[in-house]
């Protein structure tokens, strides 16, 4: 098994760095900044960091205020209640009005584990990437969580980043590029293409390494941002290997592999198979058994590259 | 622009009924609009922008100005009225109101509207923002100020209990809220929709300092002001009682206008009394 980093800590490591070197960080955070890691931040910096309490809507707001005053504020809470909770206030004080905004999902996708469905963000990235100039980022791991983290600040605008709460493996390396809106490719195929990611791309990986035991050749692309997305990237590889397995821990409805749909069908249809959770709440239960519980697995990635490459 | 000279309240009074000759007719001739609580806001948003807030309309994105923000986003035209008189757009303009290429839209647009600084629409949302500004001039060291128009009914909404909270709790005297209290939402009457209980007593309860004034009285409006300015540690409301389509003779306290548009006929007989 590779290292494993929990993304939260590598979230808050990171900002606690960035507001040492950029003094217009600011940080808000909805009484759970333990969770979030922000305490890092808000032991370093007390004057800069705003605890708004257990109130997303007025968080929210206020990020956008401070936002108006030249201020880059990172606002966090659970992926769920920022983006369910606050979805009107981030339509319009800072979607609608464009304003510079760094909105920090935590607890993403089956990383509150027992904490049971209520909990279990499945849903955020449609919500988000629903809203007109919302920059769309999922990482793969700890490590590109940090990197996301700057390229967040130094990027002008509005913005959704989902952090983990979990280790997960680390499968990115500190040399890897990180570019807004850039898919990463980490392996090229013949016969399909996994485009994955979050903890995904650790289990689009295993995938390809099964389906290479069975003669199949994959590529395994890390598409971090969901919008805008890497068309370029996503369209090269239909090209190339003629069908497009996506694969994400989040509702099959809104996320990534609805982007790619919305994308192929439209320019260049080829088989499709979307790997996620399929239309459902999530369970109680620790973050492994949920990911095999809800699908979230290597074998349904093979399943589906299996399914994607009969039907060409 | 810096410091106000204290108004000359009879030409105060004048560009009052300007202001709601401009409101009637820019709504008429949109044929959609919301007259009533435009109407009751009138005196509130004339000396705000005329006596209170630093604003240099030839650079709307000064970065030492005050801030306003309409919470009750559906008063857009008494906004637009403000800004049109403030010099910060042509007073023709207001005839564009809601035109599809215009930049004077339904609700406030802070991303075509000169001198507007955040959109607005949904109701609730206004205070957060301010909150969020007045922390970030205590963070630059300016001595910059945050005013929000909020309505008696948009209180209803539960983020504005959420901000008044996060503004006294950070002491924030940079914050000055000012309630249009015209005590009829869009259903009916505030009370037999949803009634707010004593509305001073709350805000009290809250940790804001709370002048209830004649929103139509603009020598109390201007004091009110005033008072919010030399009020530290807390922020200030000001519950403004007015009365809804206020000058208008059929319009004033009338629920059927909150968002209705005066015909020609209608609009000739409002212009007449605001004459």
């Amino acid at each position: 098994m590779n290292e494993t980093i929990a993304p939260r800590e590598a979230y808050g490591k990171a900002l606690l760095k960035l507001g040492s070197e950029n003094k217009d960080v600011v940080v808000l955070d909805a009484d759970v900044s333990k969770a979030t890691m922000t305490s890092l931040f808000a032991a370093e910096f007390p004057e800069r960091f705003f605890n708004i309490g257990i109130a997303e809507s007025d968080l929210v707001g206020t990020a956008a205020g401070l936002a108006l005053m030249g201020k880059i504020p990172f606002a966090n809470a659970y992926a769920n209640f920022l983006t369910g909770n606050a979805w009107d206030q981030i339509r319009i004080s800072v979607s609608y009005a464009n304003k510079n905004v760094k909105l920090i999902g935590h607890n993403s996708g089956t990383s509150p584990g027992q904490e049971g469905p209520t909990h279990l963000p499945l849903e955020d990235i449609s919500l988000m990437r629903s809203l007109p100039g919302m920059i769309v980022i999922e990482p793969a791991d700890g490590i590109e969580t940090a990197k996301a983290v700057r390229a967040l600040a130094e990027n002008v605008g509005q913005a959704y980043l989902r952090v983990g709460r979990m280790p997960t493996p680390v499968v990115t390396s500190e040399d890897d590029p990180f570019i807004i809106g850039k898919a990463n490719v980490y392996r090229r195929g013949t016969d399909a293409s996994i485009l994955a990611n979050g903890v995904m791309l650790s289990k689009a990986f295993e995938a390809a390494d099964i389906l290479a035991g069975e003669g199949i050749s994959v590529d395994v692309i890390n598409v971090h941002t969901v919008k805008p997305l890497d068309s370029e990237c996503v369209l090269e590889a239909a090209g190339r290997t003629g069908c497009i397995v996506t694969a994400e821990e989040h509702s099959v409805i809104g996320g990534l592999g609805s982007a790619v749909a919305e994308l192929l069908v439209q320019t260049r249809p080829v088989p499709v198979r979307i790997v996620g959770v399929k239309d459902r709440f999530g369970l109680s239960g620790k973050m492994p058994e949920l990911l095999d519980a809800l699908g979230l697995t290597a074998g349904a990635i093979v399943g589906a590259v299996k399914e994607a490459i009969a039907a060409k | 622009m810096d410091q106000h000279e204290k108004p000359d309240f009879e030409q105060l009074g004048d560009q009052c009924k300007k202001m709601r000759r401009q409101i009637v007719t820019m709504i008429n001739r949109a044929g959609t609009g919301h007259p009533g609580g435009s109407l009751s806001a009138v005196e509130v948003m004339a000396v705000l922008f005329t006596s209170v807030m630093r604003v240099d309309p030839a650079n709307p994105c000064w970065d030492r100005r005050d801030f306003f923000f309409l919470s009750k986003g559906h008063a857009a035209p008494v906004l637009y009225s403000a800004l049109a008189n403030r010099k910060f757009f042509p007073e023709e303009e207001l005839l564009t109101l809601r035109q599809l290429d215009s930049r004077l839209h339904g609700h406030p647009s802070s991303e075509c509207t000169p001198g507007v600084d955040m959109s607005s629409g949904a109701l609730g949302q206004g205070l957060s923002v301010a909150n969020g500004v007045a922390l970030g001039a205590r963070l630059n060291g300016t001595d910059q100020r945050a005013y929000v128009l909020i309505g008696d009914g948009e209180l209803h909404e539960g983020q504005l209990w959420e901000a008044a909270m996060t503004s006294a709790h950070f002491r924030l005297d940079n914050v000055c809220a000012i309630v249009d209290s015209n005590g009829l939402c869009l259903d009916g009457p505030l009370d037999e929709v949803k009634c707010l209980g004593n509305l001073k007593a709350k805000y009290e309860s809250f940790g804001w300092h709370a002048v209830e004034i004649d929103g139509h009285d603009l020598q109390a409006v201007y004091d009110a002001f005033q008072e919010a300015l030399r009020t530290k540690g807390r922020p200030t409301v000001i519950i403004a009682n007015t009365v809804k389509g206020k000058g208008v003779s059929f319009m004033e306290d009338q629920v059927g206008w909150h968002g209705l548009a005066p015909n020609n006929e209608q609009l000739k007989i409002a212009l007449e009394e605001l004459t």
